[in-house]
């Protein structure tokens, strides 16, 4: 390590890396300095820039069963293989449907825009499917779809869902800025069985709180609320707040 | 050692500290287990406990056992490196290595024959892709981080490894994340964000364990006697200080309660999106390319034994690197709902970024100037150089990628995965098999290898599992984009969603045939260094106890 030493001290711009080099704070910071910039100038605006989050009709923060029907579907790695996140290029559009808007996932923690598409995009699957499509495909895909690779899932539909903490997960999100009220997170509960069972008395309420909220039995069996229910429910949820024929793309144009 | 040899002493300071935290955990983590509803956390919260007891009982052994309290610094002049917590690092490194190529083949199976999901939660894709990808970033690629970066901050400062206990904490705490992370995965513990799947109790384990990790390393190079940071170190502390801010900043989580594994993120949506891949595209840029690059700087120069090409080049390109980098993130996300802007920069400095990773690559590979010889003769230094050679390819393929009007056929498909591979399996893991080559007989004082035969083996079947890999999933990639884009002359989409996924099968076999070839080639490796330690001839000639020589060749 010597050889640089015995050089003959030259007042180039290379010698002045010595402090580097010889200065393992002065390293560290000058490390340190150089890579906040890039994060911070990408990262910071899209907190304060108006113009991030487009103004939209309809958004709400997920129902308590579609916030537990979510968990599932981070739990088993959905978003390992559906993006959900319609590119703006016409093939897309056609196919998925309206491009996804930074809007419609302002309540996602995590975000599930994925990376990989190797079964298709789901942002806007709610609506799209039966649920009895839904109990069929998620039990074995290649009854409904043939030549799917997606995995199996019966087990969801034989689990029970556990929902004994479903108000700290609504907690934990207004902690995080989802605009949960009060009211919201002392029914929470209650407000998930309403949603998953037919005809209960909570579901006026239900909606009260949560717009276009769909109640009803899932998973085919009205006895249980399964994981099922959950998964399913969120799915149906998928892309439906927001009413496309009432949204102006003009009017967000970034 | 008998008791009579080596007399009982009293605990020092900094055990009987390190005791203390350890049965300070215990209780609170028996709580946890108890009062739970989620059996995979009190699982969790149990290892917590009998790691807590380990910790304790070894820590104790210290005192009976005749180990000193404080290890000379030097003994006879030279320094008396630690070298114990590398050899744990380098054997952790191979077993999470094999481990996590053999769940690659398997997830690569199930996408061909998806009977091999068997319908159960805990085998399912889903649960199985974190466990591949942080087997072997995190869990292959970070015991060879550290070990590496144990071992060469002691050889090119010429000191001690800074820390009695504290580097046995990192390399056995950071293996404990390791557990509880790959375990929480099958369970179902994830908190959904791609690289960062670990949920919040394990981040904040990892982020103990790592700024214990950045004060063992700056610690050593502040002790060191050489008068030169050595350009390998750069590198090194580059990689962990950044991997520190990019983990806290990316895992800001709210957990449901201290009884539940699951948190939710500060962030949502689209800053969630912007901060994921921020951290997503660095994890690639600092763990899986400024680490290996400073690999790259000791043992290829060690091993080819001549001097890095150029110490300028180097100067330019490590601070090139380390500021780009940071802002290629956006690439991920092109045409989605991050505003253009944010994209357009991410794009921008993502095709900059060509230039500081090819400067890289040539300093690796100009180091050969004047050993290409040996590139025949030794099959160690050829798979350092091809490691090069796809590390330079693949940082051409990257800034290629994240041409928007290329992006826009090549993202969400297996391009991507091709694209990644290239990089994983070509340059990271193919410099890090070269580093453990050379690592494990100069750590065992051995005299060299058991084969070199068997070395050369290994480089060809992995070298054709890689071909296959890549080629495999870019022909699925781009077919399956164009696929998705056809139209019929009446202006209809060609082809439903699942005929693209039906064409897909040959590639995905293909692919999953490439991926065993290079899990073979990994056993090859692992029986060579087993056979290796295991032969009992001590070095004949101990390693020249020097630092690559510097630098200063084309100063």
């Amino acid at each position: 390590m010597t050889s640089i030493e015995h050089k003959p001290a030259r007042r180039s711009l290379w010698a002045k890396h010595k402090i580097f080099e010889t200065n393992s704070i002065v390293l560290l910071i000058g490390v340190l300095l150089v890579i906040s910039i890039g994060g911070l100038v990408e990262i910071a605006p899209l907190f304060y820039l108006k113009n991030t989050i487009e103004t939209v009709q309809g958004m709400r923060p997920y129902t308590p069963l579609e916030i537990a029907g979510r968990a599932i579907y981070v739990r088993e790695g959905c978003y390992l293989c559906h993006s959900q996140m319609i590119r703006p290029l016409r093939d897309e559009v056609e196919r998925y449907g309206h491009y996804s808007l930074a809007a419609e996932s302002m309540y996602d923690k995590p975000f599930q825009w994925g990376s990989k598409r190797t079964g298709p995009d789901l942002a806007r699957v709610g609506g799209k499917y039966s649920d009895e499509w839904h109990r069929l495909h998620l039990m074995d895909p290649r009854l409904i779809v043939p030549q799917s690779i997606m995995p199996g899932y019966p087990f969801l539909a034989k689990t029970e869902l556990n929902y004994s903490d479903i108000a700290d997960d609504l907690r934990a999100n207004r902690a995080g800025g989802v605009p949960y009220s009060d009211e919201m997170i002392a029914q929470a509960q209650s407000d998930l069985k309403a949603q998953a069972t037919p005809d209960h008395p909570g579901q006026a309420d239900l909606e009260k709180r949560y717009p276009k909220a769909q109640s009803r039995d899932f998973d085919g069996d009205p006895q249980r609320i399964t994981e099922a229910d959950a998964l399913i429910a969120y799915l149906q949820a998928l892309g439906t707040l927001v009413d496309f024929k009432l949204y102006d793309d003009k009017a967000n144009i970034r | 050692m008998t008791a009579t040899a080596s007399p009982v002493r009293q605990a020092t300071v900094g055990e009987m500290i390190g005791m203390l935290i350890a049965a300070a955990c215990v209780l609170p983590l028996i709580i946890i287990a108890a009062l739970t509803e989620s059996s995979g956390y009190a699982f969790h919260a149990v290892l917590g406990v009998l790691a807590s007891a380990a910790a304790i009982v070894l820590i104790a052994n210290r005192c009976f056992d005749g180990t000193a309290p404080v290890e000379p610094q030097e003994i006879d002049g030279k320094p008396n490196y630690n070298m114990e917590p590398v050899k744990f690092a380098t054997v952790a490194a191979m077993v999470w290595g094999i481990a996590g190529f053999a769940v690659g083949l398997l997830i690569a199976s199930q996408l061909a024959f998806p009977a091999l999901n068997f319908d159960l939660p805990w085998i399912n894709f889903g649960r199985m892709r974190p466990l591949h990808t942080s087997a072997v970033i995190f869990a292959f690629g970070g015991n060879v981080l550290i070990g590496t970066s144990f071992y060469v901050v002691q050889r090119t400062c010429r000191a001690r490894l800074a820390g009695i206990l504290s580097p046995w904490f990192v390399v056995l705490g950071y293996n404990f994340f390791i557990v509880i992370a790959g375990t929480g995965y099958l369970l179902g513990i994830t908190q959904g964000k791609e690289y960062a799947e670990p949920e919040w109790y394990a981040d904040l384990w990892l982020t103990i364990v790592w700024v214990v990790y950045l004060l063992v390393f700056l610690g050593t190079v502040i002790k060191r006697k050489e008068p030169h940071i050595y350009v390998a170190n750069w590198f090194y502390l580059g990689f962990i200080l950044t991997i520190a801010v990019l983990h806290v900043g990316n895992n800001v989580a709210v957990p449901v309660s201290v009884l539940s594994p699951r948190s939710y993120g500060l962030w949502s949506g689209v800053q969630d999106a912007m901060f994921q891949w921020w951290y997503g595209h660095n994890a690639v840029g600092f763990f899986l390319t400024a680490g290996f690059l400073a690999i790259m700087y000791y043992f290829v120069p060690k091993r080819a034994e001549r001097p890095i090409y150029s110490y300028r080049l180097s100067i330019i390109h490590f601070w090139a690197l380390i500021f780009i980098y940071i802002w290629a993130g956006p690439h991920h996300l092109h045409y989605t709902a991050l505003p253009d802007w944010a994209q357009t920069l991410g794009m921008t400095f993502s095709i900059m970024l060509w230039m500081p990773s090819w400067g890289g690559m040539i300093n690796g590979i100009m180091t050969l100037s004047g050993a290409w010889d040996r590139l025949r003769t030794d099959p160690v230094l050829r798979m350092m150089v091809v490691s090069l050679a796809f590390y330079g390819m693949s940082t051409f393929e990257g800034p290629l990628m994240s041409i928007k009007a290329v992006n826009g056929l090549s993202h969400y498909t297996d391009w991507t995965i091709g694209h990644v591979h290239a990089g994983a399996l070509g340059w990271v893991a193919y410099i890090s098999f070269g580093a453990i080559y050379c690592l494990v007989p100069w750590l065992w004082n051995r005299k060299g290898l058991y084969s070199l035969r068997l070395v050369s083996w290994h480089f060809w079947i992995s070298t054709l599992g890689i071909v296959f890999y890549i080629c495999a999933m870019w022909v699925s990639g781009i077919l399956q984009g164009l696929m998705w884009r056809a139209y019929t002359s009446l202006g209809f989409l060609e082809y439903s969603f699942i005929e693209t996924v039906a064409a897909m099968h040959p590639f995905y076999v293909i692919r999953a045939l490439g991926g065993a070839l290079f899990l073979i080639g990994a056993l090859i490796m692992a029986f060579n260094l087993w056979m290796t330690v295991r032969s009992e001839s001590a070095a004949e000639m101990p390693r020249v106890d020097e630092a690559p020589a510097p630098l200063a060749m084309a100063v």
